[in-house]
């Protein structure tokens, strides 16, 4: 695949259910993000590098150590999964020092507002219902670009990077002038932030008027 | 050339309007089809398909389950359910969902008369959607052949 932008976002996405893992690999192929996907949370956190000592041993592939070394910027997982479900894989990612500052967003096909703001609370960024929509993941950017940035202030003298394949420190740094201001606000507003406050709260609003701000179909209008 | 294309493309976007006004697909179908391009040409069809074999096999478990009248798996029958309707809903196949609706809640109160009637529903839906779909997807293949592009149908 030609990567003309250098800012090639890698997306884990976890879901049991084929026709879904589908889905959402296009959805996210098609919002120019590199994906990788796994049937379940054990594999998730394999793929990520955490060790699986209690879940299901059957989960070990053919290789017997995928410890890679691989820059994932946010992890979308279903919610309703055997053996680990979203929501476990959310507190496993979150517990863990080397992983809690990767994005998780939740998708369900049900709307359960307990669900939703359990999720929100135990610090996934977004809860999508399914199906989720192209317009769903434009929502995804600005989380994404957080790590990005938050990785690139860890690291203010180094010009040789070694996670982010890039041409040059130059770019990188014109990117984040370009949006210094939307990011900035972005992280500080999610820093004073503890616990569940407005913003998660209108993330849940927003998804819960999803259903109802969908349009009715009562016209079509074709164009060749 | 050029009107048999015209011609195609016309019929092609009747017959897609008309699946709409009649309730086959909705809103999600047009969803779908914006995720096809010249990287992935095929996709609204391979979903199709990926979801007209989880039809098959889900009512055949759900048949089964619902088979001895004093020994139902309920709990089968719901996760079927609940399947069907995420990937019915996923695809954009109106009716196929509106009938899990309709047999979730006869699940819900473990109703197995309703279930098998839904069951025997969902079974005939899912099998009229799938010649629908393949009518249109030949009618796709005509346009092509015949050099032309497939219309956008958008929704207003």
């Amino acid at each position: 695949m030609g990567m003309e932008t250098e800012s090639q976002f890698h997306v884990l996405a976890v879901d049991d259910s084929l026709f879904d893992r589908k889905m959402i690999e296009r959805l996210l192929q098609k919002s120019s993000c590199q994906v990788t996907t796994v049937d379940s949370g054990s594999k998730a956190l394999e793929f990520l590098g955490l060790r699986v000592d209690d879940e299901d041993p059957n989960v070990l592939s053919t290789s017997p150590h995928i410890h890679q070394e691989v820059e994932i910027n946010l992890i979308i997982t279903d919610y309703c999964m055997p053996g680990m479900t979203g929501y476990d894989l959310l507190k496993k990612v979150k517990e863990s020092a080397a992983f809690k500052s990767i994005p998780v967003v939740i998708m369900s096909s049900e709307n359960v507002p307990a669900r939703i703001s359990r999720c929100l609370e135990e610090g996934a960024e977004e809860f999508f219902l399914k199906p989720v929509k192209l317009a769903d993941l434009t929502k995804l950017k600005p989380h994404m670009m957080k790590t990005k940035l938050k990785k690139e202030s860890e690291k203010p003298a180094k010009e040789e990077e070694s996670e982010i394949s890039k041409p040059g420190i130059e770019e990188e740094e014109a990117v984040i002038e370009i949006l210094p201001l939307h990011q900035e606000l972005e992280s500080e507003q999610l820093e004073t932030m503890v616990s569940s406050s407005s913003n998660k709260r209108k993330a849940m609003e927003e998804v819960i008027s999803t259903d109802r701000s969908r349009p009715k179909y009562n016209d079509i209008t074709t164009s060749v | 050339m050029n009107t048999i294309v015209a011609q195609l493309q016309r019929q092609f976007q009747g017959y897609i309007v008309s699946l709409y006004q009649q309730g086959y697909l909705d809103n999600q179908f047009t969803e779908l089809r914006k995720l096809q391009d010249e990287g992935s040409p095929d996709f609204v069809a391979e979903v199709v398909s990926l979801f007209f074999d989880d039809c098959a096999k889900l009512i055949n478990d759900m048949s089964t389950s619902l088979e001895r009248p004093d020994h139902v798996d309920f709990k089968q029958v719901d996760s079927g359910v609940h399947q069907l309707k995420g990937s019915s809903s996923s695809v954009g196949a109106r009716r196929v969902k509106s009938v899990c609706i309709a047999f979730k809640e006869c699940c819900d109160v473990q109703n197995r008369e309703g279930c098998l009637r839904c069951l025997q529903q969902v079974d005939y839906e899912y099998k009229m959607l799938k010649t629908k779909l393949q009518d249109l997807f030949n009618l796709e293949q005509q346009i092509l052949q015949a050099g032309g592009t497939i219309p956008q149908v958008s929704m207003n």
